[in-house]
């Protein structure tokens, strides 16, 4: 397997500054043309800043590290990339766990199954009997054989499992992926069908995630889960749950894929021609609460990798209040038009 | 200059501005021709794209790319699609060739 690209923080990028991507977002630099503003446009439509409803999955960024480099990712994960969660923050996010509601624990890197406490962390938050999804971008199954059992350690502690497969041939997901990302997938999608994942009757959950290989929005994702379901059947007997469509953010390395092939503009002016006010009260920021590595809260991960912390005067993990984070106003900026574009897009797909 | 511009895809829409009722019911009709049925909206946009090349409209052809891209199709897809839009228009023309035999036969000796 062959990276697709390397890290903007390993490129020195202007990019890997969070001010720089805001400062291209708001027309502040680079001499982008300047869209209308998020927030004025849902006040436009008669809407209100946007509130949580109650907390109901605590997505934890427990690292960077990743065994690939694709070309679109929002965390600008890579090998290249040391920042992990510390026990301490860990045990911090398990207090939260044991003293919330909180019905989903999604566990997201990187590839988090490269953080040497992530088993340990994960049989921790399973005696705390909550519900865990993990993000797994499958070629670590099979990137050494020390990840080879991996599908087990899912399958005896019931996690959910989320996986990445932009589509059904090779010549898209490596492209956006890297070189033979597709063969490994397919190998790692077997071995979690071996074990019973996405097979009926199992209860061992295993969906996939598929987001545009380039400057387009997802078609309907009813459509496209049957011609993954079709497709990766009958070419490879593989099984799977559901699919969820997710928006490419303009964030961090799909933002530079934008500017570098041309497309920022229509892409962006394609979110906004697409914006659905009825994709506003249903998007993640209202149930979800992000953790970043350094235990720092965000409203949600794009918000995390464009260090927007919540509005509130809690920023970290251990001074976690439920019920004075529950006050907060969710931050917004122009990347919001992703998750408000058409049906909507969230980690759990389509959502309008 | 050229005749087209691609901006003016987006303001498709418009045509009712000189005709409002005939456009609503092109649109109305426009829109349940492409909604999931028999077919998929993916097997539907290929057939768009297809046609789009037999009629040659730089329009269509931008639109049902995109759209079919969208919608899950492949480059290989799109490109037979294509192709099936060629061969029709190829063989439309040869199958005429008949014609032409057969007035050349009833003509000769």
């Amino acid at each position: 397997m062959a990276l697709a690209t390397t890290s903007l923080k390993r490129r020195k990028s202007d990019l890997d500054d969070t001010t720089f991507q805001l400062n291209v977002l708001n027309a502040a630099t680079l001499s982008m043309v300047e869209f209308p503003k998020f927030s004025e446009l849902i006040e436009r439509h008669g809407k209100p800043p946007i509130k949580p409803k109650s907390l109901e999955i605590l997505q934890l960024n427990i690292g960077k590290m990743c065994n690939q480099a694709c070309k679109h990712c929002h965390v600008d994960a890579g090998p290249d990339r040391k920042e992990m969660m510390d026990r301490e923050t860990m045990m911090h996010c398990l207090n939260v766990i044991e003293k919330t509601q909180v019905q989903v624990v999604d566990i997201t890197g990187g590839a988090p199954e490269m953080h040497p406490d992530f088993r340990w962390f994960a049989n921790e938050i399973h005696a705390r009997n909550t519900k865990m999804l993990v993000r797994c971008n499958l070629t670590i199954i099979v990137a050494n054989k020390k990840y080879n059992d991996l599908p087990q350690f899912y399958a005896d502690r019931g996690i959910h499992v989320v996986s990445s497969l932009p589509f059904y041939d090779s010549k898209n997901v490596d492209r956006q992926r890297g070189d033979g990302v597709f063969e490994e997938s397919i190998a790692a999608l077997k071995m979690l069908n071996a074990v019973g994942y996405g097979m009926s009757g199992t209860g061992l959950i295993l969906d996939l995630v598929y987001n545009p290989v380039g400057a387009l929005l997802p078609g309907p994702q009813a459509a496209l889960e049957a011609e993954f379901k079709r497709a990766l059947s009958k070419k490879f007997e593989i099984e799977f749950n559901a699919l969820h469509c997710i928006t490419n953010m303009p964030i961090s390395r799909f933002l530079d894929f934008l500017i570098e092939s041309g497309n920022y503009e229509r892409y962006m002016q394609k979110l906004i021609d697409a914006f659905n006010p009825a994709a506003v009260s249903g998007v993640m920021c209202t149930n979800t609460l992000s953790v970043s590595y350094d235990g720092k809260l965000y409203d949600c991960d794009f918000n995390q990798m464009l260090e927007l912390p919540v509005a509130s005067k809690l920023k970290h993990i251990s001074e976690f209040d439920e019920s004075v984070l529950h006050n907060r106003t969710v931050v917004v900026n122009q990347h919001c038009y992703g998750c408000t574009a058409g049906a909507g897009s969230s980690c759990g797909g389509q959502i309008a | 200059m050229s005749y087209y511009n691609p901006q003016d895809l987006a303001k498709f829409g418009s045509i009712s501005e000189f005709q409002p009722e005939l456009a609503e019911k092109f649109f109305d009709w426009y829109g349940a021709v492409f909604a999931e049925g028999e077919l998929s909206q993916r097997e539907k946009s290929l057939i768009a794209l297809a046609v789009a090349h037999a009629v040659q409209c730089p329009y269509c052809i931008d639109a049902y790319t995109t759209e079919s891209l969208q919608l899950g199709s492949t480059e290989g897809m799109m490109m037979e699609a294509v192709h099936v839009a060629a061969a029709i228009r190829g063989g439309a023309s040869l199958v005429h060739g008949v014609m032409m035999m057969n007035k050349t036969k009833e003509t000769l000796m």
